[in-house]
């Protein structure tokens, strides 16, 4: 194996660890202050590509639209926490697997009926659309590297705040006991609606950094808001820590899987074979991962405390 | 769950609906309608899909975010024996419903291990894992599925190959189905079950190995959902990976939940309504998913004992009079008064 | 009693049928309207709504009846709707689909029906050569086909070696097996991606992979939206003028505005093959394309002519048996004769009912006007059969 190839996919895998963070962190904070599994965070994920999009087209900087469509996405977030999620705390988790299963459905037939099924592409700027020679013959597109740098901005800022901050506080004494925080007297509703909106924005961030990549499409999120999923579960349910570790294992997991995985499956089946079974089987090697990971620790690797 | 009689609303109204299913072949032979034939086919193969994920999610509080996964795997056990010209249904269906219960049985070891939002996750986990070993498997066509060109035979005894022998294939197990949980809902088993849900503690102070309880009624499910994955797969005469997707468990969840949880035949009556409701928004819109999505945020929020409550009520408050006055008039009847 | 009852409906329906289908004509059309790819289905159904305008909404006198349905972009929604068409609307033809997969599925539901199957995009081998059926037909290409044509193309330019990039599913694999199957040079590397509703879009790994491998070229296959997401990252991975890209299904009127959006002229000049163009030069094709442009102010896609044709292709069907549908013989022999104004010019049958036709090199150029569309270079397979017309017993 070159040398040059394993790196560049490590930084391939990171890039998509990141990413993955971006959307696990919102939804494992959602998860562990509020005990509410959001299968919609996805939709906030697409919304949030989609609102930058149109925002690059008609700015014409990506910059600007990104700065844009963050509070807008947050709205979003916000609206659907006032409409529906608010009412469904109080119920089970079966309720809001449900719930929130509709309004995916809801979002992506509204993301259609808006901006029609074709998707949008997202003209990034010249000093952002070319590749850096990091190494000697590692050369790796500026974009990926910016959303490497973004990733870990968020995850370093989500860090200082959740452990030096009073909202931070809040938020890690609500991950381990809710009852007792609403007991103190903490206004739990907004810190609630706080928390989502944060949630969407992070989302809605993750998907403004794939779309120049991938476009905004119909969907989008509905794949990746699993493997988010299965991150914080890894990570451990409310564990900010737990999400960045987990959401770079699954990341390089992912890439390796989809980078070596034929080659090694060669050497056991037929070329043809080992082609179509390779993504598939680097796509459940994710999987596995959770199930065994569960088997030996029900809690995810970073259980969070107090429970 | 109530004891069922004919008298009860539920009872009465249910044997209105089954007969009017029976008779639907008649009326779909007169009218040339065939397309009703298949409709109700689908929505009763779901049906027993959905009655299957009740007995653990609605009787058993475990709420397992990937049913589908047996849908698919009894279906497949039907679709990789006719690959290889294997036909007896004989063969395909005990190897669906063995392959079903064995998946249940192994899985649902590590996953009854979890509880709550963990469990949901990791049953969602392992059938992403089925998922995706399908979509591997180059020689039973992968991703794009597989065609089954011959339904299973049952040597001469059932003839399943036209639609309206299987349609009554389907009825039967259907029923054979309902009242297979309704015994074990009703059975000693099914009350450890129950008061497993309602408080597990208790339960295991009384003394009841609850884990091993609840991976009986695992499996027991697993194993129905596959023989309804079998017949899905007969029906359909196509199978792939997409039956097992993420979003088909969801679907089973709201058939379950959209019918009334822990009824008996709320998961018929929410998937007949799913069924219905998807056939019917499809043709005025095309984004008719969005009101699909708005109706189940709906139920969620605000009709929470589903279809089975509505069907109850109705039952009860208008006709079930008269019957319940036919009834106590036949006991108070002069022959039957003992001097 | 059942059993009796069946017949005497049957007797009854058969009575009336000839009565019932001679009002109209009933055409069902299977496309993909939701998900992303449902860009593809906007096309093939503007097509189709304006082949039926151009015919004056008649065929031999009788009026169109069109049922459009959506697969969703899965097999197995295909083949309901499908079941659906044939059983509840009872349309006389069914027609579309784009994806071999969602063909492969409903297959059965139309022909065991004895209803006329006509693809208007999907060509999978396996209907090409052991599962032809006479009640079949193409108006477009077997899959394998155009990356046969570009094989070619690589061999003139003396491309030795080659990555090659295709979604997993039927029609990719086919693509994968055409370019092989011509292609001379050695293949020194191959990703099949994940398809479908979740297709994979970042393609981050295979473009490192393909950059090690030191191929002379990359060889894809990515219709429709992951098309312009592939082309985006191969820009932005910094390969252009590294690695050539040659494509086949990709680079369409579909990507191409999006491309000249995004400001990507290194698609300028990049060559495929394709069986036709805007520009090709055929009397139909002169009608459609402008009718096309001025209906909806885009250029059509190849998927659009296809579906344009298929519409021409049923006219012919009832034209020739003054509207008696129940004349499927009498159908099936005019169909095969292919004598319909074809968008492509003249082509006749295969045994298998795919079109025997040219193949050309096509050229991603600025119109007057200055939008980017193809033009036609040269032609490379001329009067091209299939591999798996041998197959076909037929």
């Amino acid at each position: 194996m070159d040398w040059t190839l394993f790196v560049t996919q490590m930084l391939n895998g990171l890039q998509l660890g990141v990413l993955l963070f971006l959307l696990a962190s919102g939804l494992t904070l959602i998860f562990g202050v509020m005990d509410f599994v959001n299968l919609a965070h996805g939709s906030l994920y697409m919304v949030g590509a989609y609102f930058c999009a149109s925002l690059t087209d008609f700015t014409g900087s990506f910059v600007l639209a990104v700065l844009l469509a963050l509070p807008l996405t947050a709205l979003v977030g916000l609206a659907v926490e006032f409409i529906v999620i608010r009412r469904l705390y109080a119920r089970d988790h079966l309720d809001h697997v449900l719930a929130t299963f509709g309004l995916i459905l809801c979002f992506d037939t509204a993301v259609q009926f808006l901006w029609g099924p074709e998707g949008m592409a997202i003209a990034l700027p010249a000093v952002l659309d070319g590749q850096v020679e990091i190494l000697p013959e590692i050369v790796f597109p500026t974009f990926r590297l910016l959303i490497i740098a973004v990733g870990l901005v968020v995850a370093l800022g989500l860090y200082v705040v959740v452990t030096r901050t009073r909202a931070g506080m809040l938020i890690r004494a609500g991950a381990s006991n809710r009852t007792m925080v609403a007991a103190l007297g903490i206004d739990i509703q907004r810190l609630f609606a706080l928390v989502f909106a944060a949630g969407s924005a992070m989302a809605g961030l993750a998907g403004m950094m794939i779309a120049p990549i991938t476009e905004a499409s119909i969907g989008m999120g509905n794949e990746i808001i699993i493997i988010a999923f299965v991150v914080i579960i890894i990570g451990g349910i409310g564990s900010i820590k737990g999400a960045f570790v987990a959401a770079v294992l699954v990341g390089l997991i992912d890439t390796m899987g989809r980078s070596f995985l034929d080659t090694l499956l060669k050497v056991v089946v037929s070329d043809q074979n080992a082609e179509t079974a390779a993504p598939a089987l680097s796509a459940m090697l994710i999987y596995i991962l959770m199930a065994a990971i569960l088997a030996f620790q029900p809690q995810g690797l970073f259980p969070p405390k107090g429970r | 769950m109530d004891r069922i009689t004919a008298f009860s609303p539920r009872g009465w109204s249910m044997t209105v609906a089954l007969s009017l299913l029976a008779l639907l072949p008649i009326y779909v032979a007169v009218t040339g309608q065939t397309f009703y034939l298949d409709l109700a086919s689908r929505l009763m193969i779901l049906g027993m899909a959905a009655v299957s994920l009740n007995l653990i999610l609605g009787n058993g509080g475990m709420i397992s975010f990937g049913h589908a996964a047996y849908l698919g795997i009894g279906a497949y056990c039907v679709g990789i024996p006719a690959y290889y010209g294997i036909y007896d249904g004989l063969i395909q269906i005990p190897l669906a419903v063995a392959c079903s219960a064995l998946f249940a049985l192994v899985t649902g070891a590590i996953c009854l291990r979890t509880k709550g939002v963990y469990f949901i996750m990791i049953t969602m986990a392992f059938t992403q894992m089925v998922f995706y070993g399908f979509v591997s498997m180059e020689e039973f066509g992968g991703d794009d599925g597989l065609v089954i060109d011959l339904r299973s035979q049952f040597a001469g005894l059932l003839d399943i190959e036209g639609a309206t022998g299987l349609y009554y294939f389907i009825l039967i197990s259907l029923l054979a189905v309902l009242f297979l949980v309704y015994r074990i809902t009703r059975s000693r088993f099914g009350m450890v079950i129950e008061g497993a849900r309602a408080n597990e503690r208790r339960m295991q102070a009384i003394g009841y190995d609850t884990y091993r309880y609840r991976l009986v009624c695992y499996v027991i499910a697993g194993a129905i959902c596959g023989y309804a994955g079998a017949l899905l797969g007969n029906f359909t005469h196509f199978i792939s990976p997409e039956m097992m997707d993420w979003t088909a468990s969801g679907e089973l969840i709201f058939m379950v939940v959209l019918g009334g949880t822990g009824t008996l035949f709320g998961p018929v009556l929410g998937a007949a309504a799913f069924v219905l409701l998807e056939e019917w928004l499809s043709t005025i819109t095309i984004y008719w998913q969005f009101l699909f999505g708005a109706l189940l945020i709906a139920v969620v929020l605000f009709w929470r004992g589903g279809i089975n409550g509505f069907v109850d009520w109705a039952a009860d408050q208008i006709p079930g009079r008269i019957i319940t006055r036919t009834r106590d008039w036949i006991r108070r009847a002069p022959w039957r008064q003992r001097s | 009693m059942i059993r009796k009852l069946t017949l005497l409906a049957a007797a009854g329906m058969l009575a009336v049928s000839p009565a019932l289908a001679a009002d109209k004509v009933k055409i069902g059309y299977v496309t993909t309207i939701t998900t992303p790819a449902g860009v593809i289905g906007k096309d093939v159904v503007d097509a189709v709504n304006l082949a039926l305008k151009d015919i004056g909404g008649k065929m031999a006198g009788l009026p169109v009846e069109l049922f459009m349905e959506d697969d969703g972009f899965k097999p197995a929604i295909g083949k309901q709707k499908t079941d659906k068409l044939v059983k509840q609307n009872k349309v006389d033809f069914v027609a579309g689909y784009l994806w071999s997969h969602v063909l492969l599925a409903s297959r059965k539901s139309a022909l065991d029906a004895g209803k006329f199957l006509i693809s208007a995009n999907a060509g999978p081998s396996q209907i090409a050569g052991k599962l032809c059926h006479e009640n079949f037909f193409s108006t477009s290409w077997q899959n394998d086909q155009t990356p046969m044509a570009m094989g070619e193309v690589l061999n003139q330019k003396g491309v030795k070696s080659l990555y090659v990039m295709a979604p997993n599913y039927a029609a990719g694999k086919n693509m994968v097996a055409g370019v092989e199957r011509t292609f001379k040079g050695k293949i020194i590397g191959k990703d099949l991606t994940k398809w479908g509703k979740d297709a994979q879009l970042d393609f981050s790994a295979e473009l490192a992979k393909a950059k090690a491998s030191g191929a002379e070229g990359i060889f894809i296959f990515y219709p429709g939206k992951a098309g312009g997401a592939f082309i985006k990252q191969y820009e932005q991975a910094g390969l252009r003028g590294k690695i050539p890209l040659y494509s086949v299904f990709t680079v369409d009127s579909i990507a191409l505005p999006k491309l000249q959006k995004a400001k990507m002229d290194g698609v300028m000049g990049s060559v495929m093959t394709q069986f036709w163009a805007p520009d090709l030069d055929t009397p139909q094709n002169k009608k459609f394309v402008s009718g096309f442009k001025k209906a909806f102010g885009r250029y059509p896609s190849f998927y659009a002519a296809q579906a344009y044709d298929s519409i021409y292709l049923i006219k012919s069907a009832v034209e020739a048996v003054g509207g008696d549908m129940t004349n499927m013989d009498g159908m099936r022999a005019a169909m095969v004769a292919a004598t319909f104004p074809s968008v492509r010019g003249e082509f006749t049958y295969g045994n298998n009912h795919f079109p025997i036709q040219n193949f050309y090199s096509r050229e991603v150029v600025e119109d007057a006007d200055g939008v980017w569309t193809t033009a036609i270079r040269k032609v490379i397979l001329k009067d091209h059969q299939d591999p798996y017309a041998k197959d076909c017993k037929m």
